[in-house]
């Protein structure tokens, strides 16, 4: 009776045996990795967030905080996104090669991921070989590349947002490939079999089951090409004609070189909300999309691009 | 049920398309590379026929980056600016992915989602970022005054080259934690249980088990980040403008849009994609290697 109460009483250990046992804890949470996360997390985006204020930031400061204005979206008669031609010009570049590099990039990227998935014909390692290899390109590579090739062999191109598009497209298809290809992986063959058994067509299979089983990878994958083109710098500036065919990356670039106003905080900040909208946007249809299909958390990592 | 010429006739455009835009356009890097130069023009006279090349190029830019070499510094600057980047980079990411994938128990997804987050907001943007805070008046002078670590401000952005390789971990740092997350999630826990079960302690499970199992995460994410690193410009210009951080990426930027010999830029961007190659196959060969490893694990 008196053994098992002395049992019940808590054990009275030292403090250094207690941080011992913790420290040596298996299953407990370490303390040091939560501080070094949720450091890491607040050191990269508290930056932007603080970028983000100074946009609106009243006076021509990126550095010393005055009142809230919207003088650098459209107030400032001068120098506003709004009222600037060289910036409002470089936003709506940037739209442009974006939607373009969409338009272009996702359809020859589906149909080369159904084509990779499925060939096994002689040339189908070579063909698997060449789309992997934009993926680890360093973009300076590509930018020379399609830079001299403009220049010396394709001379009929010539630098500007032609030769942007064509750019922006060589290096997002890859990224759609591999969206697509993930989730024809994951769908298997048994649905297009099944409709066949039934009777469909080859034509019918695909159009009528195959495609809209590929839809939230096609609308992921949308997403993910509009965000790396916006987001583009080196293939940009390296086959831009200057002037009007400049997008906002290059913009701010350029100005962080010079003497900045917040103006460019105000582009920058309109890009990164259009970016994680179009993303937040393509991520919450890929979920709704796939609702029913739970279970599979490694496909939401690959909407997201990776 | 399909016939034979579909799937590779659905290939077709995009393959076409990466021939065009992406093989040829290599091949006029190896063009203008091993051309000649027209002596009045001063224009680049690519040689597309490999038996009339013409080497005299590659060996003018290999003697710049030999030992006594205008660009030897050049080179070893890069070289120890990425690798110093590469180690921060793992010091600093992988705990913070080895948290995500382990502990972070009900705040996973939401962890998760703020470390994807900086994927999705431009580079430039977070270099404007940075460059804002570090200005002679900026937030971090200000701080480091006010607590006294800095008797006055010191202006970070003239071609410090600790400043430089804090740019590079910012910027690339994510595309390295995504991998390594990737990876760690992946590892089953009960090779970790029967590590402990069998008497290892926290360290030795650590490092007998999470660590070999992860390899193939730490060298994928290592090689996601190095290979642009290797090709990067933009941030030492952005954060330094000082020849003295310049990498080897400033010389190629330099010789096409501030010099007048698109040669020399095209020969040392082929001796730039030769190295990576190099890279790239020890990657390759390690990632085979290390695949036989798991596969040993596994078995066992």
């Amino acid at each position: 009776m008196t053994a098992v109460a002395e049992r019940r009483t808590a054990p009275q250990f030292s403090t250094v045996t207690r941080l011992r046992g913790w420290f040596r804890n298996p299953w407990g949470k370490p303390r040091f990795l939560v501080l070094v996360t949720w450091a890491y997390i607040l050191w990269s985006i508290v930056p932007v967030l603080i970028a983000v204020q100074f946009s609106f930031n009243a006076t021509r400061s990126r550095t010393i905080w005055d009142s809230f204005s919207t003088r650098w979206y459209w107030g400032d008669p001068v120098d506003s996104v709004w009222h600037d031609p060289t910036l409002r010009h470089a936003l709506v570049q940037t739209f442009k090669l974006a939607g373009a590099d969409v338009l272009i990039a996702v359809p020859l990227g589906v149909l080369l991921a159904l084509g990779l998935a499925r060939w096994h014909g002689r040339g189908s390692g070579a063909s698997n070989f060449i789309m992997l290899f934009p993926l680890v390109t360093p973009e300076i590579v590509m930018g020379v590349s399609l830079l001299l090739v403009f220049s010396e062999l394709f001379t009929f191109i010539h630098t500007g947002t032609l030769a942007q598009i064509l750019g922006h497209v060589t290096f997002s298809i890859s990224f759609v490939v591999v969206i697509v290809r993930g989730r024809l992986f994951s769908i298997g063959r048994q649905y297009e079999e099944a409709a066949a058994d039934l009777g469909a067509s080859p034509f019918v299979a695909l159009t009528r089951v195959l495609l809209p089983l590929l839809t939230p990878a096609i609308v992921a994958s949308a997403a993910v090409v509009f965000a790396i083109s916006a987001d583009d710098f080196v293939i940009s500036q390296w086959l831009s004609k200057g002037g009007d065919t400049d997008t906002v990356p290059i913009r701010i670039y350029s100005a962080t070189r010079a003497a900045p106003l917040p103006s460019v905080n105000a582009i920058a900040t309109i890009m990164l909300v259009s970016t994680l909208l179009i993303v937040t946007l393509g991520f919450l249809a890929w979920r709704f999309l796939t609702r029913g299909e739970r279970g599979q958390k490694s496909d939401d990592l690959g909407a997201l691009g990776l | 049920m399909y016939r034979r010429w579909l799937w590779p006739g659905f290939a077709f455009p995009g393959i076409l398309w990466l021939i065009l835009l992406f093989v040829v356009p290599f091949y006029a890097v190896v063009g203008v590379a091993f051309g000649t130069v027209d002596p009045i023009l001063l224009q680049p006279v690519p040689i597309w026929n490999p038996l009339d090349w013409n080497v005299g190029w590659l060996n003018e830019v290999l003697h710049r980056l030999a030992p006594g070499g205008i660009w030897f510094d050049v080179g070893i600057r890069t070289i120890v600016y990425v690798a110093l980047s590469l180690a921060l980079c793992l010091v600093i990411g992988y705990p913070v992915a080895y948290y995500a994938a382990r502990h972070a128990g009900r705040l996973k997804g939401l962890i998760l989602i703020l470390i994807i987050l900086p994927l999705w907001i431009s580079y430039m943007m977070r270099m404007l970022a940075w460059v804002n805070l570090l200005q002679t008046d900026g937030y971090v002078n200000r701080f480091l005054t006010f607590t006294h670590v800095l008797s006055q401000p010191r202006d970070w952005l003239a071609g410090s080259s600790s400043t430089v390789i804090f740019a590079l971990v910012y910027g690339y740092i994510p595309y390295l934690i995504l991998p390594l997350f990737a990876s760690l999630d992946r590892i089953d826990r009960s090779h970790l249980e029967a590590a402990r079960d069998l008497g290892a302690s926290p360290w030795q499970a650590f490092r007998t088990v999470t660590l070999p199992l992860s390899k193939i995460g730490i060298l994928g994410g290592a090689v996601l980040i190095t290979l642009p690193m290797f090709g990067d410009y933009y941030t030492p210009n952005i954060v330094s403008q000082s020849p003295q951080t310049s990498m080897i990426g400033n010389q190629i930027d330099l010789y096409f849009h501030g010099g007048p010999q698109p040669t020399i830029g095209a020969a040392l961007t082929f001796v730039l994609a030769g190295f990576l190659t190099l890279l790239m196959a020890y990657y390759m060969w390690s990632i085979h290697r290390a695949q036989q490893d798991v596969g040993a694990v596994g078995a066992l």
